[in-house]
């Protein structure tokens, strides 16, 4: 990683985020990416030049140029602005789905560190099920499972078939940090004082478990967009006419390598832009706050 | 050695019995089988009469309690049932493809290893340099890019290259090893760029964790050469964990797969799998969460005994 600067006289307290941004520079820009990548999916209606559902026969199959920066696909909808909705449709699936798992796997994991015995037994014998099964497969099977219920225009099921593979990796480091919490003379304080147990959980031990939880997050915000994407590609994910990234790559568009490779390339790089700035934004969050955890 | 290996594999029973219960009735929480999407898929219409004469015959309309006991009594005797599908046996419908799937991955983790030392071991020793920088790059790609869209850029480069696909049908290699190697050496490029960068980074940093320990400052000091310090006394190290990683990562290989050979148009298991997801063929399914869980447990068990075999200090106790 970058060398860290040595302390220099602090004329003034920096802000934290400045803070991050001159030790973490390759964190910064990634970060940068995620912002540029939300703003454009939340504000995707002004951005966007085109509607993303328009068929244009037209303007079917035409290569990049000033009035379609991406091309058009092969029903002559605007590829840059499907990219702009599916960065939409990505981040809103990747969001709920990763912060899902990674709480409610960061509860049981400070839960079965707090309890110990039986209970922590237990809970890690039901992870180690869940490890058992590779991410994508698990999450098919949730698929296989729950079939498709939309609300508010998101496939809840789809949130939860990703949610799901997340939650034992997270248990097992978040358990991993809290056991060494659990012995913390404040935690027998708590005890002591007679508090509840959810309370000591939620109200004692989980704010010292904010450094993983939030490295974990982010590191499974990458995961969840491939996963989301992939899912979708395999056309068990995000349905048609929603502009998906990975639905974009799926079904016709492998005939039109040659016609079209355009239709392949821009999707692509922006699941890959999008991987890749989570990826290295949570790395840069863990050398930032805690050089010596490792994921 | 032999007493922690009985342990272990009997250890895996209550993992993969979870494995068999999580997967058949997650399946049939929600209502939903075969029978519909087989006779109501295309929007036709069909009396209930048929739909149930199909489950009936299919025994889903067994008490779930019966299907379970049948289902595990299959698992105990090694019957993984029948398709509902294809009305073929699982285990004959898994096997047709294993031999497919199994050589790309065995081709994608050499692939992956072979580039993976050698990117690792640079990395490490010229850290801080642009050459570092690169290898850093080229990784953190390789955890970015889906292996997917590598793959149908691979076909991409083949067709404007050379124009020219790989054969969609399968020549196995004991027929013509010259085309079957052709035809999967792609999708195994695919698969195994994301393998090596996570191998590549392992050894990076373990390497550069075992550089400042002291028998390497003791091993320089008696006037060793370099190289011999790297390859005997510190790349034996740090190649420990990072033989954890290659383990876990062949099991997911497997995962990669399902999503790739769709790209590949490869008949393999990940296809098999896709395919009896969105057919709901309850049973298929079953059989291949329980093939690819004991594979899993399987590839663990082996890189910890491995752990062993290659570092003496650890001994497993009884």
């Amino acid at each position: 990683m970058s060398v860290v600067a040595a302390p220099t006289p602090a004329v003034r307290p920096r802000s934290a985020v400045m803070d991050f941004a001159a030790q973490q520079p390759l964190g910064a820009v990634s970060f940068v990416i995620i912002l540029a990548m939300t703003v454009a999916g939340v504000f995707a209606e002004w951005v966007a030049p085109y509607d993303p559902l328009h068929i244009d026969f037209a303007a079917i199959l035409q290569p990049p140029s000033w009035e379609h920066w991406s091309g058009t696909d092969a029903f002559g909808r605007d590829i840059f602005s499907r990219l702009i909705y599916g960065a939409r449709t990505a981040l809103v699936i990747s969001l709920t789905s990763s912060f899902l798992g990674s709480t409610i796997g960061a509860v049981l994991g400070i839960a079965s560190a707090y309890f110990g015995g039986k209970i922590d037994d237990w809970i890690q014998r039901v992870m180690d099920i869940l490890l058992a099964f590779p991410i994508i497969v698990l999450a098919l099977v949730v698929v296989a499972a729950l079939k498709t219920a939309v609300v508010f225009g998101i496939d809840i099921n789809l949130v939860v078939a990703i949610a799901i593979p997340i939650v034992p990796r997270v248990c097992r480091v978040v358990r991993a940090a809290a056991l060494t919490i659990r012995v913390m003379p404040y935690v027998d304080a708590a005890r002591a004082a007679g508090y509840s147990d959810s309370r000591i959980i939620f109200r004692h031990m989980a704010p010292n478990v904010v450094a993983p939880y939030l490295i974990m997050f982010t590191a499974f915000m990458a995961q969840a967009i491939l996963l989301e994407a992939s899912l979708s590609f395999l056309g068990l994910g995000v349905t048609e006419p929603t502009p998906a990234w990975g639905l974009m790559l799926s079904g016709n568009a492998a005939d039109f390598y040659r016609e079209a490779p355009w239709m392949i390339l821009f999707p692509g790089i922006a699941i890959s832009l999008a991987v890749f700035a989570f990826n290295l934004f949570g790395d840069s969050l863990r050398d930032y706050l805690d050089p010596r955890f490792k994921v | 050695m032999l007493r922690y290996t009985i342990h272990r594999l009997l250890l895996m029973i209550p993992t993969l019995f979870g494995v068999a219960v999580l997967v058949f009735f997650m399946l049939r929480i929600v209502p939903g089988d075969v029978v519909e999407v087989k006779l109501r898929g295309d929007g036709g219409t069909v009396s209930q009469e048929v739909i149930d004469a199909e489950r009936k015959r299919l025994g889903l309309d067994k008490p779930l309690i019966r299907q379970f006991g049948d289902y595990m009594y299959g698992l105990v005797t090694g019957d993984l049932g029948i398709s509902m599908w294809t009305e073929r046996p699982v285990t004959e419908e898994i096997s047709l493809r294993l031999e497919l799937s199994l050589q790309v991955a065995i081709m994608a983790t050499i692939f992956a290893v072979l580039l993976a030392i050698p990117l690792g071991t640079t990395a490490a020793l010229m850290r801080g340099t642009w050459v570092d920088y690169v290898v850093r790059v080229v990784t953190i790609g390789g955890l970015s890019i889906p292996s997917f869209w590598f793959g149908m850029l691979i076909m991409m480069a083949l067709l404007y290259l050379w124009n020219w696909l790989p054969p969609i049908t399968f020549t196995p290699i004991y027929v013509d090893p010259v085309a079957n190697l052709t035809q999967l050496i792609w999708p195994a490029m695919a698969v195994g760029y994301r393998y090596c960068a996570v191998v590549a980074r392992m050894i990076r940093s373990s390497l550069l964790e075992v550089l400042n320990e002291d028998y390497i400052r003791t091993a320089r000091a008696k006037g060793v050469f370099e190289k011999l310090v790297i390859s005997r006394h510190a790349l034996r190290n740090a190649l420990l964990p990072a033989i954890t990683v290659i383990g876990i990562e062949f099991a997911f290989l497997i995962g990669g797969l399902v999503v790739t050979e769709q790209v590949f148009n490869l008949n393999g298991l990940g296809k098999l799998f896709v395919q009896s997801v969105s057919r709901s063929d309850f049973t298929l399914i079953q059989g291949m969460v329980m093939v690819l869980a004991v594979a899993y447990v399987f590839v663990n068990l082996v890189v910890d005994l491995l752990y062993a075999v290659f570092d003496p200090r650890i001994r497993y106790g009884t």
